[in-house]
């Protein structure tokens, strides 16, 4: 099988802490993958070590089947990104931020206006291209940040919680258009702390405390193994396992 | 395989750059404010210090001659009698109070002294606590003093011939500054003025530049592109060179406007160095920049540039009456050797063929801050 993303003893230590703590899993091309996990948990580590952001402290990361560490220039021409912050310039209009990435991703003058009308026809904001980032509201902000992020036609995008603070309607949206663009070819990691979301993923992993928990499976088939009705449950279920694991040496000691 | 300079990628960040500035109002502000605001401080504090120093009369002799002496102490335009005294102790009270910042005592047997070679002596007083105004001060009265004697002694020799020696060296005037003191001052000034408006302009605006986007997040997303570290330091650079020369020609024009400035030496050659010292100081910036990791950082370090530049380049203090170990400090400030330039350009109106060590320092300056930054600015967040 084809991976997007292969991750195999992936460590990150911040001074003595282990925000990532050697982790492994993979995920197969063209499938939409939810990240999941508590706030603190280190998606957005994992994530920034996968896009080169961060310098692993262990560990191998391969992406589209290339080593990060060796195949920078692959992999930045062909990984989308949106950090979890909303990080366009918020100084300029919607179309000068189309246009900045287009430039940076050496798209020449006429692939690029092909490329802006497409991405601004799929993130809805035709009519809007003179108005300045910073005015436009959360939805229409993420789609923007979605369209520059993908303006290299990357086939595998890393969303970072694209969708946090968005409202329902406008998450509804931003979800058919990463399926669509899914079905089309690309391939899908996503953080989010909407179960919904989660559900609507063909494949899903829990991290905790910097550990993976469990297999990267389907919702479906997760629900099945858990025999629980929800992710939430199966969620709740890994926190609570979790933390009895860790703090059951002590207590067993008190015990006995 | 590395990928190479893309000149696409550079006008990109060109490109937004310069969007950014213009839609930033500090950006846009800066090199029309900052040159307004400095010149008016220290262009004319610099040029009213230099006349109208306030001065008090002690004169005890109460006659023709000694009138006559301090008339012309008036005349020179350096001085204004603010006030006579009826003894020294008024006298130094003003003093202490800074109502005046000089004083002349005229001893009883002035005239006498004059007449019969008598030895008299003539005390100039003055206030020590800005040495600009007492340098000033010291050199225009011992100006007066020799115009005044050079006077006496003509009409003397008139009278009784050459060879009679004069009775009246007794003036307290330690000091003989061999330059001109009325207006040298000023014009001296204001070619470092210039270089140092450049100077704060410049580096005002590019220390942020990269910090900004560290802060706002940008920095991440840019990371994950092809973008190269020279890309994007070199691409920044380009609108902040236009905006820091257009705050430099901005500051020339009022200074030729206001004081009456010229340049005695070759203009191309003016210009063409003050693009070069513009590149020398925004690489400072840029590589304050790509060290600092907030806008906070970024204010303290660039204090940390401007303050002792300010005091060390000799712009202030001449560099001359610096002690050695703070002299060689100086040679580490691109300043310094800028204003020797403007200095020689401006004032002594020398060719390149005098400022080859500046210029040649300034581009060595220039080169190593710009490798360092582009070195220093690695594409990870760690
Ligand atoms: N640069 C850093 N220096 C020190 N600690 C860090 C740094 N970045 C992250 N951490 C710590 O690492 C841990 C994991 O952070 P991370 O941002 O990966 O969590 P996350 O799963 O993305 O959480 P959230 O859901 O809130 O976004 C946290 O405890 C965080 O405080
Ligand atoms: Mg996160």
């Amino acid at each position: 099988m084809e991976y997007a993303i292969e991750v195999e003893g992936l460590s990150k230590h911040f001074g003595s802490y282990a925000a990532v703590d050697n982790i492994s899993f993979s995920v197969p091309k063209n499938k939409i993958f939810g990240f999941l996990g508590p706030n603190g948990s280190g998606k957005s580590t994992t994530i920034r070590m996968l896009c080169g952001v961060l310098l692993p402290t262990a560990g191998n990361l391969r992406v589209l089947g290339k080593d990060v560490k060796t195949n920078t220039d692959f992999v930045r021409q062909n990984l989308g990104y949106m950090s979890q912050k909303f990080s366009l310039y918020e100084d300029l209009s919607v179309e000068k931020n189309l246009d900045f990435y287009a430039g940076i991703y050496g798209l020449n003058k006429s692939a690029r206006e092909v490329r802006k009308r497409e991405l601004l026809s799929m993130a809805k904001l035709e009519g809007r291209e003179k108005q300045i980032a910073g005015h436009l509201s959360g939805g229409w902000k993420q789609r923007l940040a979605l369209g520059c992020a993908m303006i290299h036609r990357p086939q595998l995008m890393i969303l970072d919680e694209p969708t946090a603070g968005v409202d329902p309607i406008s998450r509804r949206e931003f979800w058919g258009i990463i399926r669509e663009l899914a079905d089309q070819g690309t391939s899908f990691l996503i953080t989010t702390h909407y179960m919904d979301e989660a559900e609507r993923c063909d494949l899903i992993g829990f991290i905790y405390n910097g550990k993976i928990i469990g297999d990267v499976v389907s919702p479906i088939h997760l629900l099945e193994q858990e025999r629980a009705k929800g992710i939430e449950d199966v969620f709740v279920r890994y926190v609570d396992r979790m933390n009895k694991e860790e703090s059951s040496p002590g207590i067993g000691g008190y015990n006995a | 395989m590395r990928n190479r300079f893309s000149f696409q990628r550079f006008w990109s960040i060109v490109k937004k750059e310069f969007f950014q500035i213009i839609r930033d109002p500090v950006s846009i502000k800066v090199p029309i404010v900052i040159p307004i605001v400095w010149i008016v401080l220290f262009g004319y504090s610099v040029q009213n210090n230099v006349d109208h120093i306030a001065l008090a009369v002690f004169d005890q002799s109460k006659t023709q001659e000694s009138r006559e002496l301090v008339s012309l102490f008036s005349n020179s335009g350096s001085f204004t009698v603010a006030k006579d005294v009826a003894s020294i102790s008024e006298l130094s009270d003003l003093l202490d109070a800074g109502k005046v910042r000089s004083g002349i005592v005229i001893p009883p047997n002035f005239q006498k002294a004059l007449q019969s070679g008598e030895a008299a002596k003539v005390k100039f007083l003055v206030d020590g606590t800005d040495p600009t105004i007492a340098g000033t001060a010291l050199n225009s009265a011992s100006l007066v003093w020799k115009d005044y004697i050079a006077d006496i002694t003509g009409q003397r020799m008139n009278l009784l011939g050459i060879g009679e020696s004069s009775g009246f060296n007794s003036l307290v005037l330690a000091t003989d500054i061999k330059y001109n003191p009325t207006m040298e001052n000023s014009v001296f000034s204001i070619p470092g003025l210039i270089a140092l408006i450049v100077q704060n302009i410049t580096i005002m605006l590019s220390a942020f530049t990269l910090v900004r986007e560290r802060e706002k997040g940008t920095i991440e997303q840019l990371m994950v592109t092809p973008v190269k570290a020279s890309e994007l330091i070199f691409g920044k650079l380009i609108p902040y060179i236009v905006i820091g020369y257009i705050g430099f020609l901005f500051s020339l024009i009022i200074c030729i406007l206001l004081f009456g400035v010229h340049i005695s030496g070759s203009f191309p050659l003016f210009l063409g160095l003050c693009f070069l010292f513009v590149l020398c100081t925004l690489s400072i910036g840029i590589l304050i920049s790509t060290i600092a990791k907030t806008q906070v950082q970024a204010m303290n370090y660039t204090s940390l540039i401007l303050l002792p530049s300010v005091l060390l380049s000799g712009f202030i203090f001449p560099r001359e009456a610096m002690p050695v170990v703070i002299d060689t400090l100086s040679y580490l400030i691109p300043l310094t050797y800028f204003i020797e330039i403007t200095r020689g350009i401006m004032v002594k109106g020398v060719g390149i063929e005098f400022l080859i060590t500046q210029v040649t320092v300034l581009c060595i300056f220039t080169l190593a801050m710009l490798s360092i930054a582009c070195m220093r600015f690695k594409k990870t967040l760690d």
